[in-house]
């Protein structure tokens, strides 16, 4: 490629920031590159921008288009080191003053008032009892019997277990996991990729965080045995940038895998060849959806492409890829050791095994929850101690931004996915928020509106001026504006690309369903 | 040269192989608004409701670009999907059943052309304005105070002129820049969700980027948002008067490649230069020269003397 660049030249630290983590050279190390700018030199001035360009061949508007797509990229001086004051609805009902412009939730919405709680079934059952740094602890806590029984039965076995196991998808969508293992490893292409999305960012959600940062190599484990199910020798871990702890402690159980054997070429000597690469997310929440996320591995500014073809077919560099999220892969290992059938018999007939829920807002006790399938809200905010603030509980939002309000006539709802989805909600990313009678709820649907309004990538109309629109006609409000602000919601939801837009008016449509709105 | 075989090139002994006969395309049966026709494989749902005289709105689609289906001007409903579906890239699948004008698929168009109305200037843009007529769009229904993409205007050349005051962000300019056309990549999409927009690096002034003038954005740009030089100006002293224009194709004088030229003269004079789309030489493309040298047509007159270019009727 010919390319043309700017006169800028880079500083001595801007060429060794960028030549430290070009690697092949080729343009799926942008985004690494462009994190090495930001966090030694503090933003990624034109000069770095030619080198960039000319080091990855990428021509330079190309890498400023993508730099700027992402929040956590400055294209202007500022300080190395920079405060971030979340003023996402969890902090905001809890008197976060509002941030201009605002901070998107940081997943650590447990931390309000006292040690975050933790309530673990059989997913949780290690973090805070093992060390999160310790492979020798991992196996001594019942570590990698998973990967070595699944070496035992061979990946044809394993994905039966899995479709026995009924698992569904946990990353909002419940698509049944085994189809998609059984679709890629039928694919006749001879290169296929592992991906796990740990791009957690719905407001409220912080499960996967509390997995990462406290049984880090679950997920590794995990991620090997789907690689040697499917037949893939390469996987890509992409952890939210806003998750500095987890990613360290990640990165650190991915080089104990390799020096132990576990991870690698010839794995527990048994000929598989299976590495991790981990990628950090730069602040975009749109890069949690699948395909998203495949264009920011690559180098490509994080929009959603067009479906179909699907991940199965054409993922991650066109080929086909699984892409699982961390919630879903780390049920797995119970799921080879038991097999599938005893794990289908955990929850529902629909719903399987157990899920795990995030507490915040107004309950006594916020953090993770492991429930089986099937209990009610009603249990589940009683086993996080019940209503706080003033006691009386408004309304609960489920699932997220992306999810819906339920009103607190529908507790006895059992949280499955079949049972949320018959009260016009759904489990979404497991958010299970709490509002209490003194909130202005219409401050929270603002607050969740000019979320959507940040984190549309601004690729398709419907969500790039829709989600502008929503938020505005919100704020006018009166009873001219609802049947506006429906059919708005309507064509984000008909016409966008992807899920984003899709559900972008999902909570605000619920709160105008159940009256939960006051004008 | 002898006819004796070269020792370096062996000669097949028998008769020559049959060129095989070019792959016939399976052809797929679908039904459109309950009409049941068979279409090419591989055909999109847009080509498959063209073929019956299906009128379907579109603004980034072009022939000549890859579709990128981010307008969603052209959804369609699909039997059996959740949402609406795009058009200009989905692909027929045998038995798929598709309806383009249900409630659904109108309520997604008039609100697409609602929010772009409601947001660009679209005065330069005919084809989204009888959209607009045609679903019935209110896009003053969303008060005064709705958030425009208003900026001032571009102008840093002398070739053309960029109005991001106009862009609906249908990244064709971006297409033909890059690897659709020009491969040139001056500018590309940067910015995220409402701040989006098309940029070159840092912003810089076009004589300061990539850009190496072929003009062939402003051919794909369906808004007027990338104008010439000449039209701006002609339109600001409210001189520009379409109706009046002639277009003549000719071929350019410039070099061997021979590239098909429509010429569009108002009064006489040159006002711009567009090449046919579906033209085999150029798909619509040019370079520099053919796109914006043709002032040498005007100056072949004395100072003094009004020009009098000679353009054919």
């Amino acid at each position: 490629m010919d390319l043309r660049l700017g006169a800028e030249q880079p500083t001595e630290e801007e060429r060794s920031a960028v030549d430290g983590e070009v690697g092949s050279g080729e343009r799926h190390r942008l985004l690494p590159v462009l994190h090495a700018l930001q966090s030694r030199i503090g933003w990624i001035s034109p000069g770095a921008v030619n080198h960039v360009a000319a080091r990855l061949m990428i021509p330079p508007a190309e890498v400023f288009g993508v730099a700027s797509f992402y929040g956590m990229f400055s294209l202007e001086p500022r300080p190395a080191r920079a405060a971030q004051v979340c003023d996402d609805i969890a902090c905001l009902i809890q008197g976060a003053a509002p941030q201009h412009p605002h901070v998107g939730c940081l997943g650590l919405c447990d931390r309000w008032g006292q040690p975050p709680a933790l309530h673990a079934g059989r997913l949780l059952y290690r973090v805070g009892k093992a060390d999160p740094a310790s492979l020798r602890d991992y196996i001594r806590h019942a570590g990698y019997k998973a990967l070595a029984k699944a070496l035992e039965m061979g990946p044809d076995s394993v994905i039966r277990e899995v479709l026995a196991s009924k698992l569904l998808g946990r990353g909002g969508a419940a698509f049944p996991a085994g189809k998609k293992w059984q679709a890629v490893r039928a694919s006749a292409s001879p290169t296929r990729y592992v991906v796990c999305n740990a791009d957690e960012s719905e407001p409220g959600t912080f499960k996967d965080r509390v997995v990462m940062e406290g049984d880090p190599f679950a997920v590794i484990e995990s991620m090997t045995i789907a690689g040697f199910a499917i037949g893939a020798e390469c996987g890509y871990l992409y952890v939210r940038g806003e998750y500095p702890l987890a990613a360290e402690r990640l990165t650190h159980a991915i080089h104990e895998a390799r020096a132990h054997g576990v991870l690698g070429g010839n794995i527990l000597g048994r000929g598989l060849s299976f590495d991790i690469e981990l990628r950090r997310g730069a602040g975009a929440y749109i890069c949690g959806e699948e395909t998203a996320l495949f264009n920011s591995i690559e180098g490509y500014r994080g929009e959603p492409r067009n479906k179909p073809p699907y991940p199965t077919e054409a993922g991650l560099f066109g080929q086909p890829t699984l892409v699982n999220n961390v919630e879903t892969l780390i049920n797995v290992p119970g799921i080879v050791l038991d097999g599938g059938a005893a794990y289908a018999a955990i929850g529902t007939a629909y719903s399987t095994g157990t899920k795990l829920y995030c507490l915040s807002g107004h309950v006594a006790r916020s953090g993770v929850y492991e429930a089986v399938f099937g209990a009610t809200l009603r249990e589940l905010i009683e086993m996080a101690g019940g209503v706080a603030g003033s006691g009386r509980l408004q309304a609960v939002l489920l699932g997220g931004a992306a999810g819906a309000f339920v009103s607190p006539q529908e507790l006895d709802t059992p949280l499955t996915f079949e049972g949320t989805r018959a009260i016009g909600a759904s489990l979404g990313s497991a958010v299970v928020m709490l509002f209490d009678d003194t909130v202005d709820l219409k401050k929270i649907l603002l607050r969740i509106a000019a979320f959507f309004r940040e984190e549309s990538c601004g690729q398709c109309v419907p969500c790039r001026i829709g989600t502008v629109r929503q938020e505005e006609l919100l704020d006018r409000g009166g009873q001219d504006a609802i049947p506006i602000l429906r059919e708005v919601g309507q064509a984000m939801r008909d016409a966008s690309i992807c899920g984003l837009g899709q559900t972008a008016s999902s909570a605000i449509e619920s709160a105008l369903n159940r009256g939960l709105l006051h004008e | 040269m002898s006819d004796s075989p070269s020792p370096l090139i062996p000669i097949p002994r028998g008769p020559l192989p049959a060129i095989p006969p070019p792959p016939e395309r399976r052809l797929v049966r679908i039904a459109i608004d309950g009409q049941a026709v068979s279409v090419p494989e591989g055909a999109t749902l847009l080509e498959a409701a063209r073929g019956i005289g299906i009128d379907t709105p579109t603004l980034c689609y072009l022939e000549n670009l890859t579709p990128v289906n981010v307008c969603r001007v052209c959804v369609v409903e699909l039997e059996g999907s959740r949402t609406l579906v795009p058009a200009c890239s989905r692909k027929v699948e045998p038995g798929m059943s598709i309806h383009t004008d249900s409630e659904r698929v109108r309520l997604s168009r008039r609100l697409v052309l609602e929010l772009l109305a409601s947001s660009v200037d679209l005065s330069a843009a005919p084809a989204a304005q009888a959209y607009l007529e045609r679903y019935a769009a209110h896009p003053e229904r969303f008060g005064p105070a709705a958030s425009t993409a208003a900026q001032p205007v571009k102008i840093d050349n002398s070739l053309y002129v960029r109005d991001y005051g106009k862009c609906i962000l249908c990244y064709k300019c971006v297409e033909a820049c890059g690897v659709d056309a020009q491969n040139t990549f001056a500018i590309a999409v940067a910015g995220r969700g409402f701040e989006a927009h098309i940029s070159t690096e840092y912003g810089v002034p076009l004589p300061e980027s990539a850009c190496v003038y072929c003009g062939n954005c402003i051919g794909v740009c369906p808004t007027g948002a990338l104008m010439f030089k000449s039209e701006f100006d002609m339109r600001q002293a409210r001189v520009w008067d379409e109706s009046s224009q002639t277009q003549t194709d000719t071929i350019c004088p410039y070099c061997g490649v021979g590239c098909t030229l429509t010429v569009h003269a108002q009064d006489g004079r040159i006002v711009k230069v567009t090449s046919p789309l579906d033209q085999p030489v150029t798909n619509g493309h040019l370079c520099i020269k053919g796109r914006f040298g043709w002032q040498f047509v005007e100056t072949i007159t004395s100072d003094t003397s009004p020009p009098t270019p000679r353009v054919a009727p």
